[in-house]
């Protein structure tokens, strides 16, 4: 059991990966505080990983505003239509 | 009162490119983050249509039919980048092996960001910034980065996507996260 909760800082730092995005077990969350006891890297570690997280979710946000506008170039889509058209025949 | 005649869809080939390339092109960008291959891809499926129009049953609609082309053409790209020659690329070890397995690397440990973390992360060339540090991944790190943080995309559609199983996801997502971690430090947090 005990043996169960020691973690290396590798799975540590993977949990608090996994956790950044809601996705880390219970029992994986409790091993990871039991880590941070011990290790003062990983828990630096994860304050920081708190922070990357809001920075991508601003990411994320931006980026998925510009979605509608993804799309070829009006030339991109002519040559398209040239090549396409060689082929449907 | 008798069951309606399931409705049988047509192919149109001479419209797909007016009906379907933003869309298209719209999906594949969302996936693969780079305009060349997106066209690329877009176009090759296209072709792919056409030759197997004749096996076109009708059961689903054109645009359906052409997304499942296209989802194929996605897994072959994403496996392409998984070949020996994406591997190539440099992924930055962070832990030991052997004795001390698992713990960190000396010279690797995160740095403390000082105190005016707050305000650096405020900046808006912050986000090139993470552009550029995503963009130096390996490629299939940075395919599935950017599919689970950046747009967002659910575990399990991602794993079917790119015929992949959750833990070589996460498996993935930690080293990308390991190795921007760094790449900002460098760049931007204690810079």
């Amino acid at each position: 059991m005990f043996k169960k909760l020691n973690i290396t800082c590798n799975q540590a730092t993977s949990i608090c990966d996994k956790s950044q995005y809601g996705e880390a077990s219970f029992f994986d969350k409790i091993r990871l505080q039991i880590h941070f006891i011990g290790c003062k890297i990983c828990a630096m570690y994860s304050k920081q990983n708190v922070l990357l997280t809001k920075l991508f979710k601003n990411k994320a946000i931006n980026t998925k505003r510009k979605r509608d506008s993804l799309c070829m170039t009006y030339q991109e889509k002519e040559v398209l239509r040239k090549e396409f058209e060689k082929q449907n025949v | 009162m008798s069951n309606p005649s399931p409705i049988i869809h047509t192919l149109n080939p001479t419209k797909w490119i007016d009906n379907y390339s933003d869309y298209l092109f719209r999906y594949t960008f969302i996936r693969v983050n780079n305009h060349e291959v997106s066209k690329d891809l877009v176009q090759e499926t296209f072709f792919s249509g056409l030759k197997s129009a004749k096996n076109f049953e009708g059961k689903a609609t054109e645009r359906t039919w052409l997304i499942s082309i296209l989802k194929r053409k996605i897994i072959d790209h994403y496996r392409k980048i998984n070949s020996k020659k994406g591997q190539a690329e440099v992924r930055m070890n962070f832990y030991n092996d052997g004795e001390n397995e698992g713990d960190w690397i000396e010279e690797r440990v995160p740095q403390s960001w000082g105190n005016e973390v707050e305000k650096k992360i405020e900046n808006k060339e912050l986000q090139h910034q993470i552009d550029l540090c995503v963009d130096k991944l390996p490629q299939k790190y940075a395919m599935v980065f950017r599919m689970k943080t950046i747009q967002e995309i659910d575990t399990q559609v991602i794993c079917k996507e790119l015929d992949i199983s959750s833990s070589n996801l996460w498996v993935i997502i930690h080293r990308a996260r390991m190795q921007l971690r760094k790449c900002l430090e460098d760049n931007w947090f204690n810079n």
